[in-house]
């Protein structure tokens, strides 16, 4: 079987049907599949394998009530056209998915649940996911969730493809729950070192305040104000610290989202660190970027991987080898014997023959 | 199909009598209640039209006597119940004849407060208003608020996914818990979630959530804490005609507010609660609460926009909240409704349907003439904002055939929801109630991958088998009712 990219005529194109076929057939042929949208996040995860299956041609936006607040797409839609359709109706993604790259699509994002600045006070990818059609590793078509906020019918199967790498099935749609544009943001800048801004954080964090991103890097905390332009006025006079321009302030947290900070680059691997947010500045070698109200540390560095996993794993979170490095070994955190083998029950569940990624995101799954 | 339990076993006593022998062994004296005056108070949660007695009721106070008890069960191949506070209203802790009704209750310990990162660890027992007043003295709160806090239980909540008046805003119990301890069957301890905000692997925290006891039993929880916010204020809204109250709740949510309880009640039910408490509602066909928190400046500012488009949608009166005693008035009718309604009819029927917003107008008209047909009264209250409507029909169990009818209308009310394309239930669980109306929102493939799941966690079926996901063969006889008009084939026959 070759690889297949499936291409629609225009931008709102169902393959849901061709898709299936080649569900199907890799089935028949015994042939794992590498699920693939843009490619932007390749990187991520150990190594692919399997035949390739493009995506990028099922794509279109299906439904968006802005009233509703709901938004339902085709997994190939670029995250782009997504938000500008949105930013027409004043609204947004509210998880600010990340893109790394051109073309990234909603499946993409899905899949990879990775979420942006604002994630600590809104709510992850896999917070706003109210639905999903998916074509499970028996080569059918599901559909589970809906497109409504409140839904407790049946397991929460969707919300469970957040996150899973592709290796739990093919996503067709996703439902989203969206929120509006808050009418003003400001951000406020203060010269602060990494335990200091970590304090600063933590003590925000516990106060009703309309903070809606926090993050330090090289010396200075940012911190951006979201809500009413009286709410917000009366936090910045609260506050203090400086204001960045409004433009300065939208380059930073555009650059922390994507990576293109400096301080993402340089040699070595570049860690993704989850941990409690309060926890102090991590006893590793090198200096971290910090996302998402202290919740969040990235850092590059050659040191050991043990090492790096047992300090988020004494910190209670987990560690990621987000980008560069060997990634034929663990990316992710490794789980315990019983977490694994509930992990490969529920993979055969839904993709019985290991068919989709197989080995992306855990050898054993 | 994945329900293995088998019933060709020796008979209950002497089934009883056996397990009670082994537990009593691992469990300190207290923990098991056998005698059937005892297991009475256990026949049933909040859904009291079904009713059953189980074999024996379990109360365990230790993660560790949790273990044993499942481990027996798994051994034994005796099936389990597991229940907290029992308030549910879709019957998802209904006791089983031949199974243990594990009581949770005991189990009622905060364990631990991290204020720094706004976690509280607690046991399952505890009470969802408790967390909240545990944690009050940090300026902290727990946000999802189910109608029944006061009394429901945590674990609870996680099994169900609750709701509440807030989760617009705030978000259901799914997005406010941190991770869970859960015991498989086979009295296996995993820890699902972290302490930060995600965790590594498959997103398993999720899947329990609303799982309504089927994947694990749930023995501890840490949940998030929201900082409570300083200010809020209510805005009223009466209207002439309800589809324009629904179009007021579509424009204020167009209008870029989120706000934090959205809620709208009929004429029915306006005038159950004028008729039971001193709230003094505006006699109308349609009323629109919406409430906003945030810090002073903020809400200031946008109770008047929401007033606004409360007058532009054609409000003949538009009240706004000016003291916190004032707010808490105000939303006392909307908080009583489910009693004054029980004043209208010795008993109700509360329906948990969620809709597209945009279908509100076509569905309460459906459930208008749907409630002419059936013969009984239906009162409307409903989570505006999320699209959850809770329907109340009316009725009196006394009288030959209503309770059936009741239900009859009922599962008609849940397929207009699903026909417009909502679900069957919001937020109080499909349990025993909405097990048939699962055949009609969800196809033979998406059922049998629930039934695929459910194995990964209890290939036995042994953890409340017969809730929440029906059988393909329940589903296909269900299917035939349908045919046969309404007509139940083989009346006698129980039905769980």
């Amino acid at each position: 079987m070759p690889d297949l990219e499936l291409v629609g005529n225009h931008s709102d194109t169902d393959l849901t049907e061709p898709l299936q076929s080649a569900v199907c057939s890799a089935i028949a042929e015994r042939q794992s599949l590498e699920i693939i949208g843009s490619g932007s996040k390749r990187f991520l995860g150990r190594e692919p394998s399997g035949v390739r299956l493009g995506l990028a041609g099922h794509r279109g936006i299906i439904r968006y009530e802005p009233s509703e607040l709901v938004l339902t797409a085709r997994s190939g839609t670029p995250v782009d056209e997504i938000e500008s359709e949105l930013a027409r109706h004043g609204q947004m993604m509210a998880f600010e998915p990340p893109r790394f790259g051109k073309g990234a699509t909603l499946g993409g994002t899905m899949a990879c649940n990775l979420s942006g600045p604002r994630r600590a006070f809104a709510g992850a990818t896999r917070d706003f996911v109210l639905g999903t059609r998916l074509i499970n590793g028996k080569g059918e078509v599901a559909r589970f969730g809906g497109e409504v906020m409140k839904n407790v019918a049946g397991y929460d199967v969707s919300r469970l493809m957040a996150g899973a790498m592709g290796t739990l099935g093919l996503l067709l749609d996703v439902s989203l729950k969206v929120l509006p544009f808050p009418a003003i943001e400001r951000s406020l800048i203060f010269e602060l070192d990494e335990q200091g801004a970590l304090l600063r954080m933590t003590r925000y964090a516990g106060r009703p305040l309309p903070i809606s991103a926090a993050a330090w890097c090289a010396g200075v905390m940012y911190l951006r104000l979201s809500g009413s332009e009286s709410g917000v006025a009366a936090a910045c006079s609260d506050l203090g610290g400086d204001e960045l321009p409004c433009d300065a302030a939208s380059a930073f947290w555009d650059a922390l989202r994507e990576q293109q900070l400096t301080a993402f680059s340089g040699d070595g691997v570049l860690w993704r660190l989850s941990v409690p947010p309060a926890t102090g500045p991590l006893s590793l070698d090198g200096e971290a970027i910090i996302d998402w109200g202290g919740a969040l540390r990235w850092l590059r560095t050659d040191v050991d991987p043990v090492r790096i996993r047992q300090v988020a794993d004494e910190a209670g979170g987990h560690a990621v080898a987000f980008r560069d490095g060997d990634r034929s070994g663990s990316i992710f955190q490794p789980m315990d014997k019983a977490l694994t083998q509930l992990h490969r029950r529920v993979k055969d569940a839904l993709d019985p023959h290991g068919l989709f990624n197989p080995g992306r995101m855990y050898a054993e799954l | 199909m994945t329900s293995t339990v088998d019933t060709s076993k020796p008979d209950l006593d002497q089934r009883r009598a056996e397990l009670a022998n082994r537990l009593d062994h691992l469990l300190p004296a207290g923990t098991l209640l056998t005698h059937a005056e005892e297991l009475r108070p256990f026949e049933c949660d909040a859904l009291s039209a079904y009713r059953r007695q189980p074999l024996m009721v379990a109360m365990p106070k230790t993660v560790t006597e949790v273990q044993a008890v499942l481990r027996t069960c798994h051994d034994m191949d005796v099936p389990v119940v597991a229940r907290g506070a029992g308030t549910g209203l879709s019957g998802g802790a209904l006791p089983l004849e031949q199974g243990v009704l594990l009581n949770l209750s005991r189990m009622d310990q905060v364990l631990e407060v991290d204020v720094p990162n706004r976690l509280a660890r607690v046991q399952p027992g505890v009470r969802n208003l408790h967390i909240s007043d545990h944690v009050a003295r940090h300026g902290l709160y727990y946000a999802p608020d189910p109608s029944s806090q006061i009394a429901c239980s945590i674990g609870g909540n996680v099994a169900e996914n609750a709701g509440g008046v807030h989760c617009l805003k705030y978000g259901l119990t799914v997005h406010n818990v941190a991770s869970v301890a859960v015991v498989t069957i086979d009295g296996e301890l995993i820890r699902l979630g972290g302490a930060g905000l995600d965790a590594s692997g498959y997103d398993l925290l999720a899947l329990i959530h609303g799982s309504e006891g089927l994947l694990a039993v749930i023995v501890e929880i840490t949940v998030r804490l929201l900082p409570k916010p300083v200010h809020a204020q209510v805005a009223v809204g009466a209207f002439t005609r309800v589809d324009e109250a629904g179009d007021a709740v579509a424009s204020i949510i167009a209008s870029g507010i989120l706000p934090a309880g959205l809620e709208m009640m009929d004429r029915g039910c306006i005038e159950a609660v004028n008729a039971f408490l001193d709230v003094g509602y505006p006699d109308c066909a349609g009323l629109v609460l919406c409430e906003l928190d945030g810090t002073e400046a903020e809400v200031k500012s946008q109770i008047e926009a929401v007033s606004q488009i409360l007058r532009d949608s054609g409000a003949t009166e538009v009240t706004v909240s000016r003291t916190e005693e004032e707010r808490l008035k105000l939303w006392s009718g909307r908080k009583a409704a489910f009693p004054a309604v029980g004043r209208l009819a010795p008993d109700y029927y509360c329906m948990d349907g969620t809709i597209p917003r945009r279908h509100l107008a076509r569905v309460l008209n459906e459930i208008k003439i749907l409630s002419e047909r059936y013969g009984l009264s239906v009162v409307n209250v409903f989570h505006a904002g999320d699209g959850n409507m809770h329907p109340l029909i009316l009725y009196d169990a006394n009288m030959e055939g209503e309770l059936e009818r009741a239900e009859k209308l009922g599962g008609k009310i849940l397929e207009a929801c699903v026909e417009a394309g909502g679900t069957i239930t919001g937020e109080h669980g499909v349990g025993i109630e909405k097990i048939d109306q699962m055949c009609v929102q969800f196809s033979t493939i998406e059922l049998q991958q629930f039934h695929d799941l459910k194995a990964a966690f209890d290939p036995r079926g042994l953890l409340n088998p017969g809730k929440a996901v029906p059988t393909l063969a329940r589903c296909a006889e269900f299917g035939a009712m349908h045919v046969h008009g309404g007509q139940l084939p083989f009346p006698d026959l129980e039905r769980f």
